[in-house]
């Protein structure tokens, strides 16, 4: 018989309690009830997990130049008159298989999405708390920023911040750095409501008893910020995140098919769009539209999960 | 109310003269002006005497006070890419961009109050679900993608429309016209509808929303009590009290609509400021880039601060920081 010491318990019993608290809760009970949202998540888990499992799934390799053939070339899919076995949803112009490159390319779009919006939150939630924890000055110079960035529509400034670092880094070759623009680009645009919605809660939890206690023995501020009341207002962050994350999918498609984001060589789903719209006019309408579908499904799939979310969670951002 | 607007426009100004910074910084250490203006072959000499007489050898404070005495003259350089001042590039390119964003504002007030009162007293109406639901895919898919089924569906199934270009225009003299022809009406269709989409979406479900609330209050059971016709109840009553918001959104929508201009000027090539702003930096034309973010933040600048004074103006309930009470 071993015995274990008490505060041992606790931790083992812990996850079961979560997991039993978890399963008597509104939130699963409502998630069961509301058919849309499980069918949402559904897809969104679905689409997420194919663009992670890309190079198990993919039957091509679209970075692989290798196997390209341009003879390959706008391919129909296969089930129309004039499709190759080979590639289910045909072919782009430079023989790449639609299919696979949809699968690489979401993968992409999701990183790059999923990096920015990390980004954001880091930025965000940092400046946030310094503006609501120290007050002051410090809170006017980071509010004022805040309050004028959020009059510029957030992908006029993803927009414009990549313009400037790319044509800054123009002389020096850029590489991987693409996507080190694109999520600094998109990251930027997207701080302020962070640091808004993190202040708020800040300087609410600033007056705190906890708070005031941990400054009483002596804890610096920044231990105090970062161990003491972040955690307590990372909940409506989180949930801001999720629905941001839709955003973000569509300011890299968007920067992408504009052709300031990607270059066309690099599979994303806006790249994709981009190739596909310069044939459309000439009928090879599977290009743009398979990639499309894919763009379109995964935004409103995120999107329906975070407003549920939302709704469930954070009552107050509603 | 005018200590408020001399603290808006002090505000105003430490925008612009960020925005004039960042784009004198692009201007001058990205991509060396000189070279861009002398050809290869030109000797160390001349492009020394072409520095002097630019002024790239005074002191950079110096520079910046020039820089910024130019932009307030509308003076900002030849563009590398097509040899012209750039503002002249600009004034040929602007009333492209307008009138696509007026008829796209147009469109969206016009429908979208309308389909809101709708949606607002027919809230259980099957018309209404369909139209939520279609908003809501409609406020979820990018303006790209509906941009580009719009061609697919009228321009290349059904060739009811063009899908590029502003078709024939007629010149005015100082602006080129789209809204005198036919052929001008109908390249105009399919932008319009694209760019104005979101903003109609936004519009309904704002009035429809505060519609919900206002039908709630007592004076509109007042109203009906005295007797009132629905009509004079639901338009005179009810959504006048609904219009403070949303012309507030409406007037920041103008900043929105600018911003989307670009992508839709992108998908239907209309040769507007948005697309000359692409094309600028994918040719690295420093000059119209630095003009297009200076343009860009006066305008955001002035339609925000023309907002918040008719806000004030519409409902003077609202307390300003600053005044005394």
């Amino acid at each position: 018989m071993t015995i274990v010491a008490p505060d041992k318990v606790a931790k083992i019993a812990r996850p079961a309690g979560r997991l039993r608290r978890f399963i008597d809760s509104d939130m699963l009970h409502s998630f069961v009830r509301s058919p849309l949202v499980m069918f949402a998540a559904l897809i969104a888990v679905i689409l997420v997990g194919a663009a992670f499992l890309a190079p198990v799934l993919a039957p091509h390799d679209p970075y692989d130049l290798k196997s390209l053939n341009l003879m390959d070339g706008e391919n129909p899919p296969r089930w129309i008159k004039g499709g190759d076995p080979r590639f289910w949803l045909g072919t782009d112009d430079q023989g790449r298989d639609i299919y696979s490159t949809i699968l690489y390319g979401m993968r992409s779009s999701l990183l790059i999405a999923m990096a920015a919006v990390g980004f954001a939150l880091l930025l965000g939630v940092s400046l946030g708390l310094v503006a609501g924890y120290r007050g002051g000055r410090i809170d006017t110079l980071i509010m004022r920023i805040a309050d004028i960035q959020l009059t510029f529509p957030s992908i006029l400034t993803a927009l414009l911040v990549d313009g400037i670092a790319r044509t800054a880094l123009k002389g020096s070759q850029l590489g991987n750095s693409h996507y080190v623009i694109l999520v600094v680009a998109i990251g930027l645009s997207f701080w302020v409501q962070y640091a808004r919605t993190v202040r708020g809660v800040t300087l609410v939890e600033r007056n705190k008893d906890y708070v005031q206690a941990a400054r009483l023995i002596g804890l610096s501020s920044r231990k105090i910020m970062f161990n003491h009341v972040l955690p307590n207002v990372l909940s409506p962050v989180l949930v801001l995140a999720t629905i941001n994350l839709a955003l973000a999918i569509i300011t890299e498609a968007t920067l992408s098919f504009l052709g300031v984001g990607l270059p066309s060589s690099e599979p994303s789903l806006g790249t994709m769009i981009q190739i596909g719209n310069r044939f459309l006019l000439s009928g090879s309408w599977w290009m743009v539209a398979f990639p499309g579908v894919t763009l379109a499904a995964l935004v409103l799939a995120v999107n329906l999960v975070g407003d549920w979310l939302r709704d469930k969670l954070d009552p107050r951002l509603r | 109310m005018l200590a408020y607007s001399i603290r808006r426009i002090f505000e105003a100004l430490i925008v612009m003269i960020t925005v004039a910074a960042l784009a004198f910084v692009l201007f001058r250490f990205v991509g060396d002006p000189v070279n861009q203006l002398v050809g290869q072959d030109a000797t160390l000499a001349e492009r020394n005497l072409i520095r002097q007489q630019l002024g790239l050898d005074d002191p950079m404070p110096v520079q910046f006070g020039r820089f910024l005495w130019k932009a307030a003259h509308f003076d900002f350089g030849m563009s590398y890419q097509v040899k012209q001042p750039v503002t002249a590039v600009f004034a040929s390119r602007f009333p492209a961009t307008f009138e696509l964003a007026l008829t796209a504002a147009l469109f969206a007030t016009l429908i979208g109050i309308p389909m809101g009162v709708y949606t607002g007293i027919h809230r259980d109406s099957w018309v209404s679900k369909v139209f939520l639901t279609i908003s809501l895919i409609g406020i979820s898919l990018p303006t790209f993608l509906i941009g580009i089924l719009l061609i697919w569906v009228f321009s290349t199934l059904l060739g009811w429309l063009p899908s590029f270009g502003r078709g024939e225009v007629v010149d005015l003299g100082i602006w080129k016209t789209g809204f005198l022809t036919r052929d001008g009406w109908a390249h105009l269709v399919l932008p319009a509808i694209t760019l104005g989409l979101f903003q109609l979406t936004l519009i309904t479900r704002l009035v429809r929303s505060q519609m919900l609330e206002v039908l709630r209050a007592d004076y509109i059971k007042f109203a009906r009590a005295r007797g009132l016709s629905d009509r004079a109840i639901n338009f005179g009553h009810a959504l006048k009290n609904t219009l403070i918001p949303v012309i507030t959104v409406i007037g920041l929508q103008v900043g929105a609509i600018i911003a989307f201009a670009l992508i839709t000027e992108f998908v239907f090539q209309w040769p507007g400021m948005g697309l000359l702003f692409l094309q600028s930096v994918q040719n690295a034309d420093i000059p119209v880039m630095s003009a297009y973010l200076f343009l860009v933040a006066f305008l955001f600048v002035a339609i925000n601060f023309i907002v918040d004074l008719l806000y004030v103006w519409v409902d003077p309930r609202i307390r300003i920081l600053g005044t005394s009470t």
